[in-house]
């Protein structure tokens, strides 16, 4: 059983933007017009986007592929991965082109080095064993510690990129002694099963395979690759470095990290947990609850006292991951062999894509701002709304939508996840999750207060260059639209959904 | 038509922001936007069918249908007059802003999308679409007071908010416990759904959790705006800072929203639980009433005054609820009905005292009541304007304030007697402190510090006008609205076994 020319076509999505990253690295020895680099970088994103439209069309018709020896699978799921991460690279290459400038003679470097941690984020989704899993990773951090460490002259980034460098290594290693324990106990390393195959994890779960230390290994080994993965998702209590990894590192990087980074952090954890420890969801659905509650409010209350403002964002991005872990301890519906069955995680897809949309315009407003102030405290934002009228009314309404008030896709997104966790018997879940929204009121107001309210030191206009402004506009109007019309993202999520759950 | 009872101030709202640079201009804009909702809501109440009975105007479009929500827009009986509540303050809302200059064109904005967020309240039949709009006014409130008022208003804004999303995050969650209490579609028996029209036909007495969570999740959600003691304390801080217009928005239609609430979804789904806490609620009912009244005696800022009252008036709204949950009596839809009145007549009084309040603070700059002082002669017109949103407010027969509050004490007497008297001393009381504030200010001797302010100006005029016209009109001839009112009450009464 060799690699066939079939398995590479369904590895297209994830070979074509590596070769992007190198393309983008070898041209630039070529050219001396260093903004033609990002061109060639976005007009390269279609070849992934090509091959993932490609890829679509062939499994609906066709269904789930498994390839390279049941090592990768091509799904609903994760073309859905592949299609939103695609898309939050092109807008962050668009928001991101002045900010790189300041990284010359190494844009191209840099813009390399976010497509080949993309490659990766893409890959794992669509990983099928747990090895592909950890490499997949692998692939994804590295090239964000070279990255959290571009402004070399501050001693804050080389400070993120060491932090994330060995917060990074632990918990891979953690992971790895998770899937340990679950290759113990189960035999096996494959989440689906192939013809002439050892089983997959779920099928020796099932079969109720006592292996060494029989089920309390497998719930050691879930546990422990919780941890290993919440360190991606900024999850309580591993959500320690989020915060000075994004107040050091270049904004287009935290904005990567925050967004691209932990969608496809979740993908591979519902993967994981809902295709190989399925069986045994009574046991995890629990722990997420838990963990969500935590995550939530310590992510909320402690960004209350932030005053930098991408401190702030990191904090706001710990309770968002808080939200989400709702959806993926959503597992048991109140009426199973129903539409409830999905609720779950399609809820966590439909946040996810709403949560790219709000936290980008968010980062993009910031990244435009703070670019031209220098200034990255909340007082730095104060008069903005005189200054950098539509900035500021972007930024607002990224907050709102981030708070959960309608008529954006915040709201929508919020509403989906509880409505998941009252269907699953959670509602007192629901309950803290809507709580919490109301402490994230206050500090997300705080800077849309800052910004309208208070007078600004000196009234120099701040304008955005028209890429930027592409990138704002795309993605308020995603806030906007998808919070008005959400059943288009729905049933996209839902058809993933389905993907996932087979 | 509903629907364009929405659009039509949302567009005034991105005309009044397109043209933001010319201040007359936006002005009339705005003014136009208001005079042509008002005529849409007095369409509305003209053209609804008071025999007909159950919704009129009825517009159904699948929403998000993966889970039945509906943009489903609608009006009975208890609605319609609301509907035109709105159309009337937001008029006077556009008036009194007449003089703003800061930002003219973005404070129409706000207040027209505020008026649309508003009518969506009252007219959404689909609960998650109630929600949205519920939350939807949240946003132009927290810019108008933050940016546009007086004092703290930085404070008074985030209060209001905060208030507020703790008091719907129980609603939502009582939305879903609601929702998720039928089976999934497909599943067989009643189909899950967040109709509210279908669930007012449904036994929702066994549900996912107990019912009387549920009830209470929407209580306390309608018992901030409403507000009821003690979850009123941002009210005071956010009329006081606010400027006037939304003061005269938040007294006359926001706080109404969390009657509706109540006696839509409390008192039209829940009537076993409504009866069960109804003891309870005439409890606080009678606080809210005399608590209010005693705070007001103390105040000796005007605008804090008339806030204070609002909480004492909105107690008859919840007596009057309390009186129906009593159960029984004949009499129970009277005070339901009585109720339903105090939400319009409180709406157009407490309109016009803020109005009136807001003149006199532009004019003197300061709402000290003791710096006041015979300012009757100065200004003659202002002081008529007090006199009558005093009186009405006091509940002098032939104005509104009269006919709503009898209406309540008719209900409530026959089941709880001592409460409703303890409760009728609350309009004597308020016969105390609006004289006496009108002692203070309009007459007396004379200030020569106030020697040479003007009148109210022909705009003025006209925005107290539009309020004073209905409370005449109500109190003259209540049935015009309690016959609307009554067609609506029905099928809660019903449902509560009157």
């Amino acid at each position: 059983m060799g690699i066939e020319v079939r398995d590479l076509f369904l590895l297209s999505p994830q070979l074509g933007m590596a070769a992007v990253a190198v393309a983008v690295v070898l041209l630039d020895l070529l050219v001396k017009r260093k903004p033609l680099i990002v061109v060639v970088a976005l007009l390269g994103l279609l070849i992934p986007l090509v091959a993932s439209v490609t890829l679509w069309d062939v499994v609906n018709r066709q269904g789930a592929e498994v390839a390279f020896n049941g090592s990768l699978v091509v799904d609903e799921f994760a073309l859905f991965f592949d299609f939103l991460i695609v898309g939050v690279l092109a807008l962050l290459l668009l928001a991101g082109t002045e900010y790189v400038e300041r990284f010359s003679p190494h844009q191209s470097e840099f813009v390399g080095l976010v497509l080949l941690s993309g490659a990766g984020l893409m890959l794992l989704p669509a990983a099928a064993d747990l090895i592909t899993i950890y490499v997949a990773l692998e692939l994804a951090s590295l090239p964000v510690v070279a990255l959290a460490a571009f402004l070399k002259a501050q001693n804050s980034s080389t400070e993120a990129a060491v932090k994330y460098l060995l917060l990074s290594a632990v918990s891979s290693a953690v992971l790895l002694y998770g899937f340990a324990f679950i290759y113990g106990a189960t035999g096996t390393v494959r989440l689906f099963p192939g013809e002439g195959m050892e089983p997959s994890i779920a099928q020796a779960l099932r079969a109720g395979g006592d292996g060494p230390f029989g089920g309390a290994a497998v719930m050691a080994g879930a546990v422990l690759a919780t941890a290993g993965f919440g360190f991606k998702l900024s999850m309580v209590p591993f959500q320690m470095w989020t915060p000075d990894v994004y107040e050091g590192a270049p904004t287009p990087v935290v904005a990567f990290l925050a967004v691209a980074s932990k969608a496809a952090a979740f993908a591979v954890v519902m993967r994981l947990f809902y295709t190989a420890l399925g069986p045994a969801s009574a046991d995890w659905s629990l722990m997420f609850a838990g963990l969500a509650v935590a995550t939530m409010t310590v992510g909320n209350v402690v960004a209350i006292a932030q005053s930098n403002v991408k401190r702030l964002l990191g904090y706001s991005t710990i309770a968002q991951a808080g939200y989400m872990l709702i959806g993926v301890a959503s597992v048991a519906a109140r009426t199973p062999g129903t539409t409830d069955d999905a609720l779950g995680v399609s809820s966590v897809v439909f946040y996810l894509g709403g949560y790219a949309a709000m936290n980008l315009a968010a980062f993009f407003a910031v990244i435009a701002i703070t670019n031209r102030t220098g200034d990255d405290t909340i007082d730095g934002l104060a008069g903005m709304s005189k200054r950098a009228p539509l900035l500021a009314g972007v930024l607002a309404f990224a907050v709102l939508s981030l708070i959960g008030l309608p008529p954006t896709v915040g709201f929508m997104g919020k509403l989906f996840l509880f409505n998941a966790a009252v269907s699953a018997d959670l509602w007192w879940l629901a309950v803290i999750g809507v709580l919490n929204s109301v402490v994230s009121a206050y500090y997300y107001l705080n800077i849309v207060r800052t910004m309208f309210l208070r007078p600004a030191e000196d009234d120099t206009r701040i304008g955005a260059p028209i890429p930027a402004q592409v990138a704002l506009a795309v993605t308020s109007a995603g806030v906007l639209v998808l919070g008005l019309w959400p059943g288009g993202l729905w049933a996209f999520a839902q058809t993933a959904a389905g993907g996932l759950l087979g | 038509m509903l629907t364009g009872i929405i659009l039509v101030p949302l567009a005034g709202a991105a005309l009044a922001v397109g043209l933001r640079r010319d201040a007359r201009l936006t002005r009339w804009v705005a003014l136009g936007a208001a005079l042509a909702e008002l005529v849409l809501a007095l369409a509305v109440f003209v053209l609804f069918d008071t025999t007909a009975g159950g919704y009129d105007f009825e517009v159904r479009v699948a929403w998000v249908s993966a889970f039945g929500i509906e943009y489903h827009l609608g009006v009975d009986g208890l609605s319609v007059p609301l509907v035109l509540l709105n159309g009337i303050l937001g008029l006077a809302a556009v008036l009194v802003s007449w003089r703003v200059n800061e930002r003219v064109g973005e404070y129409f904005m706000w207040l027209l999308i505020l008026e649309a967020a508003v009518m969506g309240v009252f007219v959404s039949l689909d609960l998650i679409l109630f929600f949205v709009f519920w939350e939807l006014e949240l946003i132009p409130m927290f810019f108008l007071i933050s940016r546009w008022g007086t004092g703290r208003r930085d404070y008074s804004a985030m209060k209001f908010v905060l208030f507020t999303l703790a008091g719907s995050a129980f609603m939502l969650a009582a939305i879903l416990a609601l929702y998720f209490s039928f089976p999934a579609p497909g599943a067989g028996g009643l189909e899950r759904t967040f109709d509210m029209t279908v669930l007012a036909e449904r036994d929702l007495t066994s549900l996912l959790v107990p019912s009387s969570l549920v009830f209470a999740g929407f209580l306390i959600a309608f018992a901030v705006k409403l507000p009821i003691f003690p979850l009123h304390t941002w009210l005071p801080d956010a009329h006081t800072d606010a400027p006037t217009a939304v003061s005269v928005m938040l007294a006359g239609v926001l706080l109404k929203m969390g009657g509706y609430g109540l006696l839509r979804i409390n008192a039209g789904l829940f009537p076993e639980d409504l009866r069960a806490v109804a003891p309870a609620l005439v409890v606080f009912a009678v606080i809210n009433v005399l608590y209010g009244a005693f705070i007001v005696m103390r105040q000796t800022d005007l605008k804090r005054m008339v806030a204070y009252s609002s909480v004492s008036h909105m107690g008859f709204v919840v007596l009057g609820l309390a009186s129906a949950g009593a159960g029984a009596s004949q009499l129970n839809g009277v005070g339901l009905n009585g109720a339903a009145l105090q939400l319009f007549t409180h709406g157009t009084i407490t309109g016009l005292l803020f109005v009136v309040v807001g003149l006199v603070y532009d004019r003197t700059h300061t709402r000290h009541i003791p710096d006041m002082g015979g300012m009757a002669k100065q200004m003659p017109l202002i002081a008529v304007g007090f006199m009558i949103a005093g009186l009405a407010s006091l509940g002098l027969p032939t104005t509104s304030g009269f006919a709503a509050e009898l209406l309540v004490f008719l209900g409530t007497f026959p089941v709880y007697g001592p409460m409703t008297v303890l409760a009728a001393l609350g309009v004597v009381l308020a016969a105390g402190y609006i004289l006496w504030a009108a002692q203070r200010t309009m007459f007396g001797p004379r200030v020569e510090r106030w020697d040479g302010l003007t009148d109210a100006t022909a705009v003025d005029v006209g925005a107290m006008v539009v309020l004073v016209v209905p409370i005449f009109v109500v109190g003259l001839y209540p049935r015009v609205l309690t016959d609307v009112f009554e067609a609506g009450l029905i099928p809660i009464v019903q449902g509560l076994g009157g």
